[in-house]
């Protein structure tokens, strides 16, 4: 596992999700005594730190943890302050809000002394949703989606094979596949649960078609 | 390992998830909860983890105390109201013994149970609940409403709107639609439409639901209750049940031709629940206080009748819009959000479905007219009273072969040994009226 110490100790959940997602583990650290103290044995992997309402603070912390512990540090800016680290030092890179995952992986790949080998199969996506086969995590936007499993298996599928029409029988043959309490109607109440939990402007990628079955993309 | 828990462990480990309650639920309906770390997950989802089942109401008597209560990992869930407290998921258990046998009074098994009798005739059953409730300042008895709005009524007389907003919000995030919501009839009274599901499935979603409702109005700093009548003089709180049965995709309670669209089988099941209405009454309406609800005057049944589209009648046949076969269903409308909704629906299917074995004949349809009726030409009709206090609904549940075969003797017999207590303490208890109406003058 690959621990990556993030400041400040309350870090935005945008940044907790992208790093979890690009498979690393996530240290919140409250300054530079505390980087120390909570050090694993192998070391930081990097250190992330966001430039946030006290942007002095946070860049003092980020070229302090990085020249005592002489461990590669990332920034995350808002835009409007890209100007301002011009100015500043001790750091090795920086990302800009919001934040893309994969970006971030990218950026924490080079800079890392040990990136951790992503394999991008594990990771199914359409538009800003992300599904991970390997961790069975769903993220919309980064941000990490509530599903059961039945759910998400489901959703898998239909984003597995997108753009083709399924019948309620075959869903439920090749998803559920086993006899079930609910009957093939299972597969109409799991669609509207997605549904709710992808919310309003997304809930329309899977598509009714009227008298045949379901559709994704 | 079996996908669905790696599932489980995965999304635990991923997620950060530090606690993970295990939820069952007693005989009376209340849901008891208890907590294992992620160290432990992985062990409870193999083999269960024991409690002492002799501290919940209706489990085992002291010499069988231990039992087990193995997770159902297709019911993990991440909450989402434990704000400041992330990382809070849930699990639905099965209760069984520590030989691993079934558990005969857990009621979630008693579910089961019916749900595989319907199987074996080839039908699914499916359930669309109405809860309603009331917000109150907090839970002492001086009632104190938030509002006096009444039936759709909108701000600023809802002030509760709010409440109810983040209530769906919370639902949806739980995976549980919310078809409708509005404010009821009563003042500080609401009601939520859940979207039809499978009775088991239905029967979780109702426990999470009355949790949501709860834990929502906590963190707006007021109460809510599901007690069946709070409030005197106001309608009381129900929970109207949409019914159907489904054969494979087809609903087996539609037939094109038939009078009203209902096929034989409705029929059968219409005519089972109202031959048994009041052996089940004491399970749908469990508590002393459920009768004050039904009672005339209000919006709840008093009669066991039929009738379309008739807000009286026990079981009401909603109308559906043309061409939408599949929302062919029946409403039951005495059950109150109190109930056991595992028991309240075991004993429901179980009544219908023997209505459909045995081709009971279904009376004629009678709706509001009952009520202009004198009891004698109610008699004639053959129209019964529901039971009109738990001493009643339990005169008529101890009698019923069918309640005791499809609720399995451990239950049954607590169940009423249970009511029996409720309905003598209740007796012996010397109530307001009695001292507002008699010590000024006797």
């Amino acid at each position: 596992m690959r621990y990556v110490a993030i400041y400040p100790e309350a870090p935005s959940p945008a940044l907790t999700s992208a790093l979890l997602q690009a498979g690393y583990n996530p240290v919140p650290i409250g300054g530079v005594a505390d980087a120390g103290d909570k050090q694993p044995e192998a070391g930081w992997s990097s250190v992330v730190v966001e430039i946030g309402n006290d942007p002095d603070t946070a860049a003092n912390v980020a070229s302090k943890v990085r020249e005592e512990l002489t461990v590669p540090v990332l920034l995350v800016a808002d835009r409007m302050l890209t100007r301002d680290l011009e100015a500043r030092e001790g750091f090795d890179d920086f990302i800009l809000t919001p934040i893309d995952p994969a970006e971030l992986r990218i950026r924490l790949g080079r800079i890392s002394a040990d990136p951790p080998d992503m394999e991008s199969e594990d990771i199914l996506r359409f538009e800003d949703l992300e599904l991970n086969t390997g961790t069975y995590q769903a993220t919309i936007a980064s941000r990490p989606v509530d599903l059961t499993y039945m759910e998400y298996e489901l959703l898998r599928f239909l984003v597995e094979n997108m753009n083709r029409v399924w019948s309620r029988e075959q869903l439920l043959s090749r998803v559920w596949g086993y006899d079930y309490f609910g009957g093939s109607r299972t597969v109409d109440v799991h669609v509207r649960r997605l549904r709710a939990k992808l919310g309003e402007e997304r809930a329309s990628w899977i598509t009714t078609v009227r008298s045949v079955g379901y559709r994704f993309g | 390992m079996d996908r669905q828990k790696e599932y489980v462990l995965s999304t635990v480990k991923e997620r950060g998830i530090r606690f993970i309650r295990l939820w069952f639920t007693d005989v009376q309906g209340f849901l008891k909860s208890f907590a294992i770390t992620p160290a432990e997950l992985e062990v409870a989802l193999d083999e269960g983890v024991s409690f002492d089942g002799s501290a919940i109401d209706g489990f085992s008597r002291s010499h069988e105390a231990d039992m087990l209560a193995r997770p159902d990992p297709s019911t993990f869930q991440i909450l989402p109201f434990t704000s400041g407290h992330a990382g809070v998921a849930r699990m639905f258990c099965d209760i069984v013994t520590p030989e691993g046998d079934p558990f005969p009074g857990d009621p979630r098994w008693v579910l089961k149970q019916t749900l595989n009798r319907a199987a074996e005739l080839g039908y699914s059953f499916y359930v669309a609940p109405e809860i309603e409730f009331f917000y109150f300042e907090d839970s002492s008895p001086a009632t104190k409403v938030l509002d006096r709005g009444g039936y759709f009524d909108l701000t600023p007389l809802d002030v509760a709107q709010e409440y109810r907003r983040s209530t769906i919000v919370a639902l949806e995030k739980l995976g549980i639609p919310v078809a409708f919501s509005h404010h009821e009839v009563s003042p500080s009274q609401h009601e939520l439409g859940l979207r039809h599901t499978d009775a088991l499935t239905m029967a979780d979603t109702i426990m999470t639901t009355r949790l949501t409702v709860k834990e929502v109005a906590i963190e707006h700093g007021i109460y809510a209750t599901f007690m069946p009548k709070p409030l005197e003089a106001v309608d009381g709180s129900g929970m109207h049940l949409h019914l159907s049965l489904f054969e494979g995709d087809e609903n087996a309670f539609h037939d094109p031709d038939a009078d009203l669209g209902l096929s034989k089988e409705a029929r059968g099941f219409i005519a089972g629940l109202l031959t048994h209405a009041s052996e089940l009454t004491a399970v749908t309406n469990q508590w002393v206080n459920s009768y004050k609800r039904l009672v005339t005057g209000f919006d709840a049944p008093i009669f066991e009748t039929w009738a379309r589209n008739d807000q009286s009648a026990l079981v009401r046949i909603p109308a559906t819009k043309k061409g939408k076969i599949d929302s062919t269903r029946i409403e039951y409308r005495s059950p109150d959000p109190s109930c056991n909704p595992y028991l309240a629906l075991s004993v429901i299917l179980a009544a219908g479905l023997d209505g459909i074995e045995k081709d009971l004949d279904l009376p004629p349809q009678m709706g509001s007219d009952v009520l202009a009726m004198s009891s004698k030409e109610r008699r004639d009709a053959g129209v019964r009273h529901i039971p009109r206090n738990l001493a009643e609904a339990i005169k008529a549940m101890e009698s019923s072969d069918l309640m005791r075969e499809t609720l399995g003797d451990h239950v049954f017999e607590w169940f009423l040994k249970n009511k029996k207590r409720e309905w003598a303490r209740y007796e012996q208890h010397v109530s307001r009226y009695e001292l507002e109406e008699y010590l000024p003058v006797l």
